[in-house]
Parts: C-alpha cells; structure tokens; sequence
C-alpha cells in the first residue's frame, strides 16, 4: 500500500514539475520575443526596488487596510510553502511528519505559526472575495474584467480557502489520531496545534478509520491543489507572485517624464542636417529599422515581462483621468491585451515552430487607435502600478507607430505638426512674433 | 517692459546668468503671456541677469514627441540644442512644466546638457534668500486657495513642495484636493490632447478637475503650467464661476504680492 501511494506520488509529481517548466520555458521565450533593452545598471538602486517594492510591497500601502491584507495572504503563501517542503518529502519517502523528530520543540513552533498564518489567510481571501463579489469594489468589477479575468480571481481566492482548511483539517485529524494512539500518528507524537485544536471537537465522534481517511483525503488534496495551482499560475493574472520580483529589479530608474529616445532617427535627423556626416549609400544598412511597435516583438521585452506580471487590479485604470471621464483608454487592458497578444504568438510559434505572420497586430486587433489617442500622459497609472508596470511605455511606441509609419494621426495632430515645423510652434503664429509679450499688455 | 536677449547681452559683451525659456505657450496665448510677463517683472525687481532667446526660441518638440512625431522632435531638439550650445547657456528657468521636463530629462541624450530649472523652485529660492520680499497683508492673505499639481511636475519630476512653500509666503489659506501631490488628477492637456478635441467619453477631465477644485471651496485655484491654467480656467467657465473663483498661475501671485 505504501508503496504505491510513494509511486503514485512520484508520478504527479513529476508530470506537474514538467508541466510548470515546459510552460515556463514558453513564458521566457514569449517575453524575449521583445527588443533587448539594458536594464542591469545601477544595482544598488535595483535592490532598492526589489525590497521595498516587490518584497516590502511599498505601493500597496497607499491603502493600508488592503494592503495588510495582501500581506497576510502573501506572507502565508511564502511561508506555509515551507511546510510543502515536508509534504513534498513525506510524500516521497513515504514518511509521516519527518521533520518532527529532528526538529523537537521548534517543529510545534514552526507549525502553530504555519497554523496562525492559515487562518489569517483564510479570512483574508474570505474579505477579498466579498469585496469582489458583494462590495463590488469599482476597479473590480470593471468591464476590463468582463468573462474570464473575474472568474481567474474567484478561483484563485477560493482555491486558498480550501487549501487552508484542508491543512487545518489535516491537523486536527493527525492530532486526534496521536491522542488514540493510532497507528503510525502514535509514533510522532507532536501534541495539539493552536488553530486546528477548535477543528477537533467536530471530528472527535469519527472512528479511527474514518480519521485515518480524513486525514489521508486531506493530505492529498492539499499537496494536489498545490500542483495544481502551481500549473494553474502561468495562465493566471496570479503570475505576479513570481513576476513581481524580476519586473521590480528591472524597473525603468529614469524620471517618469522621460520618454526614451530613439537612436535611429536621431541619425537620420542629424544625417540630414549635416549630410557631410551621413555615411555613403551603399554602406547605410539594408534593413528599414521598426519606428514604433506595431506589434509584441517591436515592444522591449520589460514591456512584454510588464504585461505577463499585471495583477489585473485596475489600480491605474481607477487614477486614469481619461477612464474616469469615459472614455475608451483603459490602462490595465493596455497590459491585458499585451499579454494576450503574447500568449497568441506563443501559440502560433508553437503551432507552426516559428511566427507565421496570422494577420494580426496588438495595434487595431487589440488595442484600438481611439484608446491610444485618449492618454493624456499623466503617468498616473505608473504612479500607481503596484508591481512597476509602465502602461504608458506601451501607449507611446504604438502612437509612435501610428504617426511615424502608418501615417495615422487626428487632423487637428496633423496640422499642430506642421505648425511646428514651419512656425516652430504648435499654432499657426509667426515666428516673428515670438517675443510680441514683451512689448504688448 | 525691459527684457533682453541672450543675442544683446552678446552684443554687449556680457553672458546672462540664466536664461528664461519662455516656451510656445507663454510667448503666443494671450492668457500666458500674462504669466509670462508676471515672471519677467519679477526677475527684473530682483534684478537676475537674465536673458531670453527672443526670436530664436522654438517649441521643445514635447508635443510632438508625445503624439507619436519622433522625426520632428529630433528636428526641433536638434535646432534647439544648436543655439544653446551656441550660446554657451548653463542654467535655464522655465515656467512651463512640459518644456522644463523635455529640456532637463530628454535633452542630455541629443547632446544638450543644462542645469533647469522650474520657476515655482526659483521663486521658492528667491524667497527663501530674502531677493522677494512680499507685502504685509497682500491681496492673497487669509484667502483660500488650493493648488494644482501639473503631471510633468510632480509624478514626472517628483517637485511637490517648491510650489506650496511658495503658496505658503502668500499667507493664505491652503487647501488640498483629495487628489493631490502623486494622487493628483490631470487637467485633460498633456500627451499633446490640448492639440485636439477629447475622444468620445462621458465627460471632460478638465471640468472633473475644476469640480473638485471648486468643491474645495476655494477662491483661488493656483496652476504652475500654462496649459494647466487654460485647462482649469475654462472648467471654471463652464461652471460660471469665473466671477467669484480666479485661476492664476504661482508667478502671478507673487509678483501682485511683492513689495
Ligand atoms: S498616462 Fe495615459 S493611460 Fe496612464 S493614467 Fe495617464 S492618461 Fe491614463
Ligand atoms: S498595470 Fe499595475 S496597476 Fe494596472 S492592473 Fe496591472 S498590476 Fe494593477
């Protein structure tokens, strides 16, 4: 019997780690399916961010309460996973609480923490799911989220649920057992834990066996809800729990004012104005560089990493003053849309073993020109990403796009570039009137 | 009124300390050119030797670039940088947050390399060193006024305080939007939108904005950027509440209030 419990152990086991890596290989090519972009400069500011932003969740706490929330739910998930680590062992070796013995008194230690924690965790996603589900808090409940999005966060908060009650459950069922002396459960004797001695009263009336069931049920759901979740994670806005760390080391460190410059045109711009420096015809390289992104691979790849760690919180979309007022631009489906855009192309290439062009474009298929049109530039959806996300880096290489190589852009956009040019000004005055203000009052 | 160019200086002999990059809006709207004429009266009460480029200047490019026009850009900054570099300049003042934002953060990669500044920080260090003394009981004292955070002043450029110390020496009441500092709303005019009309939507940002400036009660909406203040005057407008509630910019206030 043992035996083929180890056995079947191993088996799941290993087709969910080859399953999670096969996915994550995919992932990592996704995203490098963007430009490079250098972003490994300055360590100590990067190390910086890594602690405040993604381990200290700095930017969450501009609303405490959630925030201590999250950190509860967050906390327990890092933590409790070290008790995965017995599982996991005691599952392999077919042993029953391995760590108990070596670790003594630390172990009920350990346990009542992991304990405590759960039941923290429980009640916050039982908080989470009423703010989603009853409060209907508005960035929630936007129609960004409209289909799958809302049932992914419903899952994923329900899954915790059940895999604290279950290790709750669990517990109460091995301490009863060890109370009876019951087979094995008498050997590793670890005497009642805090949360899961309240379980026991509902459990005690049960027959030895039916415990023993209980328990065993418990232990394998657990451990296969964690697997399961584990494969689950990478077709989830859940991603973050692992993105957020790189995307926070690789955060953009330049003032958020600052767009990045483009090199080639630079060139062709200085070429132009000094042709003495522009190298001769035949040595200027055969390949038109991209102006813009038009599509995934024009994006960096931090872009396309941005898009794959977005929580899908709306915290942008709730400060952007274009959404507010109604219109179209919403910054989180900026992020939604990259991704699945990604995740189209990863497929494709999977498909056909490497891109063949399907027609399609982040610009128009996903993201429309009126929504690109609509951003003021504010930055406060970068303001307010939790997990460094830039949107409106996205927002201005598809704008980029739409005026440099489309040829694309509103009327009153096209002639304000004229003026520009010919006036050096965005309206139609003359350039000799450029110091009338000192004179006029 | 007594402005001289960076070229008259030359001519003279003489460099300018610093030159005011009076920008595209301050030299041709006529709302911001009243600004524009605030700030010049009060470098020349303080005395600054300052200069402007007078005919020479050209747009940043800033709209341009953020509409999508990189070509242009380059072609403005490429122009731009030759006459500042020609000129030698070091130190620039603006009171434009935009043109601040393109000078000090997007300059330096197409060889253009200046100390800028924005005007509410010179006028915050001119307080500061005693150069601007202000009345006693001037026309702002004990008023109430709430300030507008511009988005290429604070979330860009992270300066937050410089315009409320400054508000603060005016002696008034000041009071915060709920949105405010990082959190602030934007007026609707950045991102190149000030260049056309707003995509379909339910309302204007500016009158989302001026609402809740006015529901602070205030007198006075304080701006730090030209197109801030067009964006904020008209929502007032639209309210009809030009009469009894005024949209200036800091360099207005300071130089009504100054001895
Ligand atoms: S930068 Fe653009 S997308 Fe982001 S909040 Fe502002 S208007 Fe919205
Ligand atoms: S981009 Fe950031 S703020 Fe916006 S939904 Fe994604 S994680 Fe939340």
């Amino acid at each position: 019997m043992h035996i083929i419990q180890e056995a079947a152990f191993i088996v799941v086991l290993a087709v969910a780690i080859i399953l999670f890596s096969k996915k994550s290989r995919q992932i990592y090519r996704n995203i490098m399916l963007g430009r490079p972009e250098p972003l490994n400069d300055q360590p100590e500011k990067r190390w910086r961010n890594l602690l405040l932003l993604a381990f200290g969740q700095k930017k969450m706490f501009r609303n405490p309460l959630v925030a201590v929330l999250h950190f509860v739910v967050y906390a327990g998930f890092i933590i409790i996973n070290a008790e995965v680590l017995e599982i996991l062992l005691d599952g392999i070796l077919g042993k029953h609480r391995l760590f108990a013995e070596p670790l003594g008194g630390f172990y009920n230690v350990l346990i009542n923490s992991f304990e405590i924690l759960a039941a923290g965790v429980l009640l916050a996603c039982a908080i989470f799911l009423v703010r989603r589900n009853l409060v209907k808090v508005k960035r929630l409940n936007h129609s960004d989220l409209t289909g799958w999005p809302r049932s992914d966060a419903n899952y994923i908060l329900i899954t915790e649920i059940v895999l604290m009650t279950l290790f709750l459950t669990m517990n109460a069922a091995d301490t009863l057992l060890q109370q009876r002396g019951y087979s094995h459960y008498g050997e590793a004797v670890t005497g009642n834990f805090r949360v899961s001695a309240l379980f026991q009263p509902m459990l005690a009336g049960l027959s030895s066996g039916t415990l023993e069931g209980i328990e065993r049920t418990c232990w394998w759901l657990h451990i296969l809800g964690i697997l399961a979740f584990l494969n689950y994670l990478p077709y989830s806005k859940h991603l973050h729990i692992v993105l957020a760390f790189p995307n926070a080391w690789f955060a953009r460190l330049k003032p958020m004012g600052e767009m990045h410059n483009m090199p080639e045109v630079q060139k062709e711009v200085l070429y132009m104005m000094q042709p003495e420096l522009a190298p001769p015809a035949d040595q200027a390289p055969a390949e038109m560089p991209r102006f813009g992104a038009r599509d995934v691979m024009d994006l960096s790849w931090k872009n396309v990493l941005d898009a794959y760690s977005c929580t899908e919180c709306g915290r942008c979309t709730a400060a952007c003053p274009a959404n507010i007022t109604g219109k179209k631009l919403s910054p989180r489906k900026i992020m939604m849309d990259t991704r699945d855009r990604a995740e189209a192309i990863g497929e494709n290439i999977n498909a056909n073993g490497e891109y063949k062009d399907d027609g399609k474009s982040l610009v128009h298929d996903y993201i429309t020109e009126e929504e690109l049109r609509a951003c003021t530039t504010c930055n406060a959806c970068v303001q307010e990403c939790p997990v460094s996300i830039s949107p409106l880096d996205i927002i201005l290489q598809l704008r980029r796009h739409l005026v440099m190589e489309a040829s694309s852009a509103p009327a009153e956009w096209n002639g304000m570039f004229s003026n520009i040019e010919n006036n050096f000004a965005p309206w139609k005055f003359s350039p000799d009137d450029r110091d009338r203000w000192i004179s006029e009052n | 009124m007594d402005v001289r160019t960076v070229a008259d200086y030359m001519n003279s002999g003489e460099t300018p300390d610093i030159l005011f990059w009076v920008g595209c809006a301050g030299s041709f709207d006529q709302r911001s050119q009243k600004i524009t004429r605030a700030f010049a009266t009060i470098l020349n009460k303080v005395g600054l030797k300052y200069a402007i480029l007078g005919k020479e200047e050209a747009c940043t490019g800033d709209p341009a670039r953020r509409a999508g026009n990189e070509f242009l850009f380059q072609m403005m900054a490429y122009n731009n940088i030759q006459v500042l570099n020609g000129y030698g300049i070091k130190k620039i003042v603006t009171t434009c947050p935009h043109c601040f934002n393109t000078l000090k953060n997007e300059y330096p990669a197409l060889g253009g390399n200046y100390e800028v500044i924005h005007h509410t920080t010179l006028l915050q260090e001119l307080i500061n060193e005693g150069k601007i003394r202000l009345k006693e009981g001037g026309a702002f004292k004990g008023k109430r006024i709430t300030f507008h955070d511009s988005c290429y002043l604070g979330r860009a450029n992270d300066i937050y305080e410089a315009p409320r110390k400054v508000l603060e020496a005016l002696d008034g009441e000041l009071v915060e939007m709920k949105r405010c500092r990082s959190n602030g709303l934007c007026c609707g005019a950045g991102g190149a939108q000030m260049f056309k009309e707003d995509e379909p939507g339910k309302t204007r940002i500016n009158t989302d904005r001026a609402n809740e400036a006015l529901a602070t009660g205030a007198k006075v909406i304080a701006s730090s950027c030209p197109f801030c203040n067009t964006m904020m005057t008209d929502g007032v407008k639209l309210d009809e509440k030009e009469e009894e509630v005024k949209v200036y910019d800091i360099a207005e206030m300071i130089a009504e209030s100054m001895n």
